[in-house]
């Protein structure tokens, strides 16, 4: 259990075996070694299509062929994928509804030295605001296998964020996931950590050194952020009366936010907002970058206790 | 400058281009060493540029489309004198100026790329400004063959056609490379040369690690009127490195200690069988 994945390699790993059970399409656009598609490919070769370094047209020709009834997943670099093809993938593949998937890797920070153009902080503000569009985050290779499970069993388009950097494990093969649900980690009732992605290691790791302090923390893994878990996040303000959200994403339009809108319309607590803070990303080691961005354990231990005035 | 010179600079450039990717472990060294001897020409014999006034506003524009052979492009500015070589060292490294794709701030760097098919209009938006100046800067831009995938390399081309562009002057890096395999196999942009001449542009033709053809495809660039040049070179990914030329696998990865040594062994060889160093 305690071996280490990256998403986008379990991304890559299940959709050879999803290749196995049902007929979806991978779609790629010069990144398959990257994004792992590479694995399906190999296995697969008739029914992966890579369409060179063409982002707007691999997910307007995805949509083009889910018309056809087929399940595709389009997979590029997060940058490429929600940035670039932004609007390809609002008025082809939202708008019509259409059954394709997005297969977005090196989301966040952690891409490291390939430095801020690279680096994608705005994903989840673009891809949650679009109608129709599911947004799913998930930490470890376990919960990529069962949200991508859940992405091909829900008929519609469906924004799966990934990541580059290896993960330690936090599920396990027998872990289920549903969309709209969160997983609570930990219980508590001192306050409420909220993370999601690959930010739900170092949460797991602040609410036990905050234990350690005597503070109860409960923690969230929101790893489906559209639709959100409102009950999940309401119950959690009532119980806990204030709230800390960690994501590798912009503190704008992010997590935070999404918790944000539930929070001020049904339950007002106190919140923070731990993500990057409206500035770009930059080069470095992922580790140097997590400290520079404050997406550490340490962090979020030091953002609670202020929260609380502790 | 002399052909010899230049190959002098340009062997300086790739031993820098190693030693970039070299120290974080991390970069592009294939299409960075294609790109490097049209860098020298560029930055050594044909540029106004000016290491001591790099953001003058007469300055010819240089815009690196592919802007992953950064390596390649702060080489050159490191071998021309903007910043220290020994800056080099701290590429993609936390808290250098060096990122991993050429960003405004790094002295020479005229905009920032990394996000492929950007470049090229980048360099359209300096072109017709410098008409509407009335300034009679030039400005050179370099795509890969693979960027030309991307639709965007082409709404530009069309642009550039259509305001005639005569003060811009386009490259590809045509290496047959890209990363999921050869262009050709990947997403076949091929003719290149046609699509652009069909979009209005003079259209040349040269062995891109060529300085003799390199330099006549620049300066009869330079002198054609009404219309935007594209010269198509052809190259060799990996050039100079015999391990890494012509192989996929070393479009974004680094050599290890002994590789990187072989590497810059070679490359010292070389210098020497042209008489040594400048
Ligand atoms: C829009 C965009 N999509 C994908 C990438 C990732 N990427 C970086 S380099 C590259 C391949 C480039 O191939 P080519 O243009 O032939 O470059 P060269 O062979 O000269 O290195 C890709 C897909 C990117 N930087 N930008
Ligand atoms: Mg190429």
């Amino acid at each position: 259990m305690s071996n280490k994945m990256a998403t986008r390699e379990a991304y890559g790993k299940k959709l050879a075996m999803l290749g196995e059970t049902t007929d979806i399409i991978v779609m790629d656009a010069d990144l398959s070694g990257s994004t792992k598609t590479g694995e399906f490919a190999k296995k697969f070769p008739g029914r992966f299509i890579n369409t060179g370094i063409a982002e707007g047209n691999m997910m307007s020709t995805a949509a083009g062929i889910a018309t056809t009834g087929k399940t595709v997943f389009a997979s590029s670099f997060a940058m490429f994928a929600a940035g670039r093809a932004f609007e390809q993938i609002r008025n082809s593949i939202c708008y019509p509804k259409l059954n394709v998937k997005i297969g977005a890797t090196h989301a966040g920070i952690s891409v490291g030295e390939d430095g801020a153009t690279h680096q994608s902080i705005e994903d989840i503000a673009l891809m949650r605001s679009v109608p129709n569009m599911v947004v799913l985050s998930p930490v470890d290779q376990y919960e990529t296998y069962a949200v991508l499970d859940a992405a091909v069993k829900y008929d519609g388009p469906v924004y799966i964020r990934l990541a580059r950097l290896p993960i330690e494990n936090i599920y396990d093969e027998n872990y289920t996931f549903e969309i709209g649900k969160s997983h609570t980690l930990a219980d508590g009732n001192d306050v409420t950590i909220i993370a999601t992605g690959i930010m739900v290691g170092a949460a797991l790791q602040a609410v036990n050194m905050l234990k350690e302090q005597g503070i109860n923390a409960r923690l969230i893994n929101m790893a489906s952020i559209k639709p959100i878990d409102k009950d999940a996040i309401i119950k959690a303000a009532k119980e806990t009366k204030a709230i800390v959200t960690v994501e590798e994403h912009s503190i704008i339009g992010g997590l935070g936010s999404a918790v944000c809108e539930v929070l001020c319309e049904c339950e007002p607590v106190k919140v923070k907002r731990i993500g990057v803070e409206d500035r770009f990303g930059q080069s470095g080691k992922p580790e140097l970058l997590f400290e520079e961005y404050g997406l550490t354990a340490e962090n979020i231990v030091k953002q609670t206790k202020i929260l609380l005035n502790k | 400058m002399d052909n010899k010179q230049l190959m002098l600079h340009a062997a300086n450039i790739r031993k820098n281009i190693l030693t970039a990717v070299h120290a974080p472990k991390s970069g592009h060294p294939g299409g960075s060493l294609s790109v490097c001897d049209l860098l020298t020409l560029l930055y050594f014999e044909v540029m106004n540029v000016d290491p001591k006034n790099p953001t003058s506003s007469s300055r010819d524009r240089f815009v690196l489309s592919k802007g992953h052979a950064a390596p390649a492009l702060y080489s050159t500015l490191a071998e021309r004198g903007f910043f220290p070589t020994d800056d080099l060292c701290n590429f993609r490294k936390f808290g250098s100026i060096l990122q991993g794709h050429p960003v405004m701030y790094v002295p020479g760097v005229d905009v920032a790329t990394g996000s492929l098919g950007q470049g090229i209009s980048a360099a359209n938006g300096m072109a017709i400004a410098g008409k509407l100046d009335k300034s009679d800067y030039r400005v050179y831009t370099v795509l890969g063959d693979g960027e030309c995938q991307e639709g965007q390399v082409w709404e530009a081309a069309m642009f550039a056609g259509h305001y005639k562009l005569d003060n811009l002057c386009a490259f590809v890096d045509h290496n047959h490379l890209q990363i999921d395999g050869k262009v050709e196999d990947v997403m076949n942009p091929t003719p290149i040369d046609e699509k652009f001449k069909a979009f209005g542009w003079n259209v040349l033709t040269c062995d891109g690690h060529d300085f003799d053809q390199l330099r006549k495809a620049v300066n009869s660039a330079k002198s054609y009127i009404g219309k935007p040049t594209v010269v198509i070179l052809n190259t060799v990914k990996g050039k100079g490195v015999s391990f890494m030329e012509n192989q996929v696998n070393w479009h974004g990865s680094a050599p290890n200690d002994e590789q990187y040594k072989q590497a810059i062994d070679e490359i010292e060889q070389y210098i020497k069988t042209l008489g040594g160093a400048l």
